[in-house]
């Protein structure tokens, strides 16, 4: 239905005739720019230029801007420009065009190469430390929050955290149990096919043993609760302060620290002990699997190495990590949580900065409690 | 090719249209038609299914029974190449914005002109503040995020945005609610404007009777799932539903009414 746009031109006596036609419409906008930007080029030569529009089939915003430009352009250097032939309501909407400003643009410049890697290394540790300011400002808030619920017992939100014990840890249940029992199992597997090189079979018990209860298994677990769990608390409560669901909260005299973040931590300080006992089981019965059916070492004969091999302490010193790494995982969920802004972007962001980063504390914990326990001797 | 009733071009037809969720029916048996370069105002109670239609009619709401013909096309039997193309000659403005909350302001109104056309950054840049300062912005605006904008701000934006290819027929749901009386009569007046320089077609949703008495060249109620009355609004003021009768002549309506008559 539309034609192809069309601008001759001819120089007569010091004028510069314009004779548009055709389509002056979005779909030719581009091809037409190239058109005129050639004969602005071309207008040095003349005095005057005139357009002639009166062949011109369709006309819309992005005609009438081009026109527009063509206009300013010639005007700025000297040239007077006469449009002649325009219908009446393409006047009107050309009209319109004359009244757009188009300030112009003032972008800060790009700072030099040299300043630009500085300028990340300062932003960096500037967030580092805000990071760390609002890691420990949460952590204050959930303290005296909690200290408030302890002398109001009855202020807790005991359904909120049912709720989310129920999200968090029993519906956990299924996927932790598989993987622990998958990890079990591998390490068992790695473990005869190697130990049995110089006929040290026996001692995969001891090894399966002592690596899950005391490091894996809550590893595993913890790394889980942060993708599973973390990552969620991160979304939720983003979301929330995106749609001001918090400032509502708070304009109605309650805290989001104890109402939002304190059954959430304390759920997850609760859950994951208990999870890294299922796991830590879960993956003792995959071992043991294992050893009897493909390393050939009686049911019987594996329980008897694994009570010789561990003791208490092995499963005490994996228990007792458990309910800081939920304490990490939730800190740094919640308080990514409050830092998304309005952007789905910035959620995005934010929960993935959580995950990474409750993964990185949880292994930087676990590393520490090995220090600590190697220099009080268990 | 498309149909015509006297002199003018259906742009919109809507047939018996059913549209429900579970056992509730929200549209039954709703017929519509939208004339070329009418502004077409939708009143209707809350959850009468004004909105429904309007996402009905976009496609974006699955009908139950009926058909929906744009440009005199029968949007079910399309094929998708071809559906695509029809759908560039609408422009949609959603109630609460709905802009790209990760782009900026001048990047929401760019995004479909650089998707669809070949045109260079700095015919790009014009065309957004261009289009930002008809829906009476400045290009100040232009580099911030929707998250920083003031509600008012985001429905010009919405607006700019759904203009941005010049489209044809404009789908615009509450153009003007949440605006003070000053920027909603912007708005309308813009909207009449467009009307007048880009032909422009309008089927709008609203509840603003400031805007139904000056820019609407046409009214249409839903209730009870179907279009109850069609016309202008002197028709709305001679109507006897009894739902029409308490719009436009109860307390707010009956003031506007009185004003309208003084003049």
């Amino acid at each position: 239905m539309s034609t192809v746009p069309l601008l001759r031109g001819t120089i007569t006596d010091g004028q510069l005739q314009l004779d548009a036609a055709g389509s002056w419409t979005s779909t030719h906008a581009g091809q037409l720019e190239k058109l005129l930007d050639n004969f602005i080029e071309k207008s040095s030569e003349v005095g005057g230029v005139i357009v002639e529009m009166s062949a011109v089939i369709e006309f819309d915003t992005f005609g009438a801007w081009l026109l527009e430009r063509l206009r300013r352009e010639l005007f700025a250097r000297g040239k007077e420009v006469r449009i002649f032939g325009l219908a009446d309501h393409d006047r009107s909407l050309f009209r319109e065009m004359e009244e757009i400003k188009q300030a112009a643009e003032q972008r800060p410049s790009p700072p030099g190469r040299a300043f630009a890697g500085l300028e990340i290394v300062g932003r960096r540790v500037a967030g580092l430390g805000r990071d760390t300011l609002a890691f420990a400002n949460m952590f204050g808030a959930l303290v005296n929050a909690l200290g408030r619920v302890l002398v109001r017992p009855r202020s807790f939100r005991l359904t909120s955290a049912v709720h989310q014990l129920d999200r968090v840890g029993w519906q956990a249940v299924p996927i932790i149990l598989l993987i622990t029992f998958l990890i079990g199992a591998i390490i068992a597997q790695q473990g005869i096919f190697h130990f049995r090189k110089f006929g040290a079979d026996i001692y995969v018990v001891d090894m399966v043993g002592i690596l899950v209860l005391r490091e894996l298994s809550v590893l595993l677990v913890a790394i889980m609760v942060a993708g599973r769990s973390g990552s969620s608390y991160t979304a939720e409560l983003g979301s929330m302060k995106m749609r001001e669901e918090i400032d509502a909260l708070k304009t109605m005299g309650f805290d989001p620290v104890e109402v939002l973040i304190l059954p959430r931590v304390l759920v997850l300080i609760i859950v994951l002990p208990m999870l890294t006992f299922l796991g830590s089981m879960a993956a003792l019965y995959g071992g043991g699997l294992v050893v009897s059916l493909y390393g050939g070492m009686s049911p019987d004969i594996f329980i008897d190495r694994l009570k010789e091999a561990i003791s208490l302490t092995h499963f005490e010193v994996g228990m007792i990590k458990a309910p800081f790494m939920g304490a990490i995982i939730g800190v740094i969920a919640c308080t990514e949580g409050l830092n998304v802004k309005g952007s789905a972007a910035s959620l995005g962001q934010q929960t993935t900065r959580s995950v990474v980063k409750s993964i990185f504390m949880v292994i930087l914990l676990d590393g520490l409690f090995a220090i600590f326990f190697a220099s009080i001797g268990i | 090719m498309s149909d015509v009733t006297g002199n003018r071009e259906i742009v919109m037809q809507a047939s018996n249209l059913e549209v429900g969720f579970g056992d509730r029916v929200v549209l039954d048996g709703l017929s519509l038609d939208v004339m070329r370069g009418e502004i077409l105002g939708v009143v209707g109670g809350s959850g009468s299914g004004k909105s429904v239609l309007l996402r009905t009619i976009i496609g974006l709401l699955p009908k139950r029974a009926g058909s929906i013909k744009l440009f005199g096309c029968d949007i079910d039997v399309l094929a998708d190449a071809e559906r695509r193309a029809l759908e560039r000659r609408l422009g949609i403005m959603f109630q609460r914005g709905a802009l790209f909350s990760s782009l900026t302001v001048r990047q929401n109104v760019q995004f479909q002109m650089r998707e669809t056309l070949d045109l260079s950054d700095r015919m790009l840049d014009e065309m957004a503040i261009a289009k930002l300062e008809m829906v009476g912005l400045s290009a100040e605006e232009s580099d911030k995020l929707p998250a920083e904008l003031s509600g008012g701000m985001t429905k010009r934006v919405a607006l700019a945005r759904a203009l941005a290819l010049d489209p044809e027929f404009v789908f615009l749901d509450e153009p003007t609610s949440g605006l003070d009386p000053i920027s909603a009569s912007e708005i309308d007046d813009l909207i009449k404007t467009l009307q007048g320089t880009l032909g422009l077609t309008v089927f709008m949703v609203t509840h603003d009777l400031e805007s139904l008495y000056s820019v609407c060249d046409r009214i249409a109620v839903l209730a009870d799932g179907r279009v109850v009355e069609t016309g202008t609004i002197s028709t709305m003021l001679g109507s006897e539903h009894p739902w029409i009768k308490s719009y436009f002549q109860g307390k707010r309506g009956g003031a506007m009414t009185d004003r309208t008559q003084n003049q």
